[in-house]
């Protein structure tokens, strides 16, 4: 129940960052924590006490094992993940080019 | 038949690497492989909807079932993906065709068609996706592939406006997963079929994850809550990606998904129902209040697509909440007839109207409706299709927009909701006022002298909107008793049935 919680509470420091941090690589940093808790929270939910690793082998051919889909599903994620913050950051950089900041007070054109 | 279904993902993601590979041998090869395919994609679509009202299912790997259990990936396609199938090749075929002569302005042409397709394939994808993760991947193909397009032309604010974009839709997607992991925990099962038979009977639980999928897909469709990154990113992308965003984006990855979620996998209950329908209204209010003060034609084009994807939800979630209510089946059909038939109208005229407010910018280098001027004796043919677009959205007849308007009104009076049906009539009148105002200050008044050497937009750009205003008015046929049962009344069927939808899927 603890680490469900420590997933929770590192979520919540995520979005926290994300809505009120003012410089672009913090909010994009807070987005990171944000992914990794939930990645870390599909670990846990696949997790067996006392489960092998998934792979039938001469080792490990009795169960329990753990469930290898959240697995399969957070190597997806990390792939994905990957992708959107090279964006981000490579958004970021070119920002700096034109304003001189990282600072989101200060890069304000669009409005109404 | 059903062998075909993986085609939409397959031809797109082949055209986009194929146009970054050749590019370099063969110039211009990426813009002619991306309208041949998507020539090829609407004709395919048109096949289906007309040979086959039932639902298709394609196994990926051809594993069979286990024990009962799914295990292999679903691509599923039934009466209301087939329309979104048509309309995602229709106003794509339109945007690449309109393409041609804008991207002459870019340096790297090659690679704005591959994004496109890219979009393209992660949009098919979403639609034809019968499991929850995949769709989680074909949104997040989609969403990179627009974030980077909506800043294409590397300025100041078209960075800004995807940096917005992209955190929000970051957060979105995330708050989309950890939904995906709760259902996962809870039902062992990723397949959309499988998880209706498993969903626990907690209503708690099915709340919270109700909640968590509406705030996730209620950003990617921007209701009123959740829509500030929308007017940003939709009007500093290059306009041809604008119609696409606005056109076909938000409702592939945003609304169409509500819409399957919420009828087929979660069982309809009022609570969820009347959430739905009021986001829809606030949408509806909100977005028109802001768009009719907008002096930026393409930031007045993108506030009032909330107001419309509000006409859209509020259509599905009267329907939602006649059939929680235990009302009269044919109302609840009727609502939904509306809300479908206004997204696929919505499509057409939205996308007309970005293409026109590009072809604006495109001769005149600004979209301030205060500069703008008298550009009807110049640029006829943007002028009319503008009008035709204008009349469709405030739901003037014989354009669609008036039919669809018509239903959602009908089905809300006959469902008893009068004060949504007395919204509906109220924001379509603001409506119209404020397409008037974009109207008589682009195209009426007299002409800024500086544009008196202007001429109509290029015949690519000029044929592409001619073939969506003559759109606007074929889709009014599609409310016609013998072509409703065609193309609309297949989808109403689908979300009529709710839940049964996973035995037939299962079944197959």
């Amino acid at each position: 129940m603890t680490i469900f919680l420590l997933c929770f509470l590192l979520f919540m420091i995520g979005l926290y960052g994300v809505i009120l941090q003012r410089n672009l690589i913090k909010i994009i940093l807070s987005l990171a924590i944000m992914e990794y808790s939930v990645y870390m929270f599909l670990i846990v939910i696949g997790y067996v006490r006392g489960g092998n690793v998934p792979i039938i082998s001469k080792f490990y051919e009795h169960g329990p094992f753990v469930d290898p889909l959240p697995q399969a599903l957070v190597l997806t994620a990390i792939v994905i993940g990957l992708a959107t913050k090279a964006l981000l950051l490579s958004v970021a950089i070119r920002l700096y080019k034109y304003y001189g900041t990282f600072d989101i007070r200060t890069i304000h054109d669009l409005k109404g | 038949m059903s062998s075909m279904i993986p085609l939409y993902v397959i031809i797109p993601l082949a055209v986009a690497f194929l146009t970054v590979i050749l590019s370099r041998l063969f110039n211009s090869l990426g813009k002619y492989l991306l309208i041949s395919s998507l020539l090829y994609l609407t004709g395919l679509s048109f096949y289906f909807i007309l040979q086959s009202p039932q639902a298709v299912v394609y196994r990926v790997g051809g594993f069979a079932d286990v024990l009962n259990v799914p295990v292999a990936i679903f691509l599923v396609a039934d009466g209301l993906t087939f329309i979104l199938l048509l309309i995602i090749s229709i106003v794509g075929l339109m945007a690449a065709l309109y393409s041609f002569s804008y991207t002459k302005q870019y340096t790297s042409e090659e690679k704005y068609y591959a994004l496109f397709s890219l979009m393209l394939a992660g949009m098919y994808g979403v639609v034809i996706a019968g499991d929850i993760f995949n769709l989680f991947v074909f949104l997040e193909i989609s969403s990179i592939a627009s974030y980077s397009l909506v800043a294409f032309s590397i300025d100041k604010q078209q960075l800004e406006a995807t940096f917005k974009y992209q955190v929000l839709g970051g957060v979105s997607s995330l708050i989309i997963l950890l939904a995906i992991g709760f259902i996962y925990w809870a039902t062992g099962t990723l397949n959309i079929a499988d998880i209706t038979t498993q969903l626990p009977k907690d209503k708690t639980f099915v709340y919270f994850v109700s909640v968590l999928l509406l705030g996730g897909f209620g950003l990617k469709a921007a209701l009123v809550p959740f829509h500030s990154w929308l007017p940003d990113a939709h009007s500093s992308a290059p306009s041809p990606i604008s119609a696409m965003l606005s056109g076909v984006l938000i409702k592939a990855i945003g609304a169409y998904v509500i819409i399957r979620l919420f009828f087929n996998m979660i069982p309809v209950s009022y609570e969820i129902a009347m959430t739905i329908t009021v986001l829809g209204t606030l949408s509806m209010i909100i977005g028109v209040f802001l768009a009719i003060g907008q002096w930026d034609l393409k930031r007045l084009l993108a506030y009032s697509s909330i107001s419309q994807m509000g006409y859209v939800i509020v259509g599905i979630g009267i329907g939602m909440l006649v059939l929680a209510t235990g009302g009269k089946d044919k109302v609840a059909a009727l609502a939904i007839t509306g809300g479908l038939f206004h997204m696929l109208n919505h499509s057409i005229f939205k996308g007309l109207l970005f293409l026109n407010a590009g072809s604006i910018e495109y001769r005149t280098g600004t979209r301030d409706l205060k500069r703008l001027g008298g550009l009807s004796e110049k640029m006829p043919v943007t002028s009319g299709t503008s009008l035709v677009a204008s009349m469709a959205i405030s739901g003037i007849p014989p354009f669609n927009g008036f039919f669809s308007k018509v239903v959602i009104v009908f089905a809300a009076i006959q469902a008893q909701y009068y004060w949504l049906a007395f919204i509906s009539i109220v924001v379509n009148i603001i409506t119209l006022s404020t397409f008037t105002k974009a109207q008589k200050y682009a195209f009426n008044g007299e002409l800024p002298s500086k544009y008196n050497k202007i001429n109509e937009s290029p015949f690519g750009m000029s044929l592409s909107m001619t073939l969506m205003a003559v759109l606007c008015i074929v889709m009014s046929f599609l409310i016609i008793p013998g072509v409703r049962e065609i193309f609309l009344k297949p989808a109403v069927d689908v979300l009529m049935e709710t839940t049964k939808y996973s035995s037939k899927v299962l079944g197959l």
